[in-house]
């Protein structure tokens, strides 16, 4: 009985925990402004839509990964799917909450854009070096 | 039988720990988070001394399992003490740090008593059976201390990025393991779960770490109405 407490209390939180850690990468995203490249490759100026996110997504797979970057975007990848999910599922009863699930999917698409300029700036910088080199 | 891949999961948990204390040193003052590196570097003491004891006994002996549960609980306290350390950050201007330590002790031994007193009662006495409990107790307690913690940087519009990011892991690292413990607790022949959900707690921790120290510096902020799950 105590064990099933402690595994029902312990999942809940680790959803919220979840849900907050990816709050907290993607405000932590939010204010940066994209560089006028990134803008004009991937179309995405102030804010982003759901449907940026995979297209952003796939230029974030070509372009030459930072250690640093993988695991923030792989989470966010996952609260971008549970968020599909959630929007998904509970949508229909609930409209508030679908409208707050893609208000997030849309914010996750703007945080992917964000580390893709990153990238693109750390691979410019390293080719600049490997050139003076 | 460990595999590669056991052995892959093993070396690189123990290197991101240590990465975590290089990191750590290099972005930020020693001091301040001196009990997060006094827990780092006792888990690769600890990840050391269990390889040692499994190339001499085996991953089956009595020596082994003993070594793995009672090392794990020094590990959880030595994480009580990092918990400790995130609290001193986040109440230092409150000028409560003291009795905070002095109440977080006491629920320490409260629960290590309390899980002792649930093994007595009952008809096997393993000790084994002890150590699960125990941790199982003193992973879900430093949940509730985590959650507790996480709602006073909610209450208090903490803005500091790292400090967020480095206890919403710590909340995380605690919820999977409280959760995998209470499972084995209540279903101890799901032996797939466990092989899995602890050691990919043990590498997620300083990976969110390393993260938190090398992306932001401690100046670094938020709004903190951004976090909440609830729109505000």
């Amino acid at each position: 009985m105590m064990a099933a407490i402690i595994f029902i209390f312990s999942v809940a939180a680790l959803m919220q925990f979840f849900v907050s850690y990816c709050r907290s990468l993607i405000a932590a995203s939010a204010r940066k402004a994209l560089s006028s490249d990134v803008q004009d490759v991937i179309g995405i100026r102030r804010s982003a839509s759901v449907e940026d996110f995979d297209r952003v997504m796939q230029y974030l797979h070509l372009c030459p990964d930072r250690r640093e970057d993988r695991n923030g975007i792989k989470a966010i990848g996952a609260y971008f799917r549970l968020l599909g999910a959630v929007g998904t599922i509970m949508g229909k009863l609930l409209p508030s909450l679908r409208v707050w699930t893609e208000s997030e999917r849309s914010q996750c698409a703007y945080f992917a854009a964000v580390a893709l300029d990153r990238r693109i700036a750390h691979n410019r910088d390293m080719f600049a070096e490997q050139m003076s080199a | 039988m460990v595999g590669p891949f056991g052995y892959t999961i093993w070396l690189l948990g123990a290197l991101l720990e240590a990465a975590v204390v290089v990191c750590s040193l290099i972005r930020a003052p020693l001091r301040r988070y001196f009990t997060l590196n006094l827990y780092m570097v006792m888990s690769v003491l600890v990840s050391a001394g269990r390889y040692v004891e499994f190339s001499r006994h085996g991953l089956t002996s009595t020596e082994y399992v003993y070594f793995y549960y009672y090392s794990d609980a020094i590990l959880t306290i030595c994480l009580y003490f990092a918990l400790m350390g995130l609290y001193a950050i986040v109440f230092e201007e409150l000028g409560v740090t003291m009795r905070l330590r002095v109440f977080m002790m006491l629920l320490l031994i409260g629960t290590t008593l309390f899980s002792y007193s649930v093994v007595h009662q009952s008809e096997s006495r393993m000790l084994t059976r002890y150590v699960i409990e125990i941790s199982q107790n003193l992973y879900f307690v430093g949940l509730i201390l985590t959650y507790v913690l996480w709602a006073a940087l909610l209450k208090l519009r903490e803005s500091r990025v790292r400090v967020i990011q480095i206890v919403l892991s710590l909340g995380m690292y605690f919820s999977i393991n409280a959760a995998s413990y209470a499972l084995r607790n209540a279903y101890p022949d799901l032996r797939f779960v466990w092989a899995f959900l602890p050691p990919a707690a043990g590498m997620f921790l300083p990976v969110a770490w390393i993260y938190a120290f090398m992306r932001f510096d401690d100046e670094a902020r938020l709004a903190p109405s951004r976090l909440a799950a609830v729109p505000r």
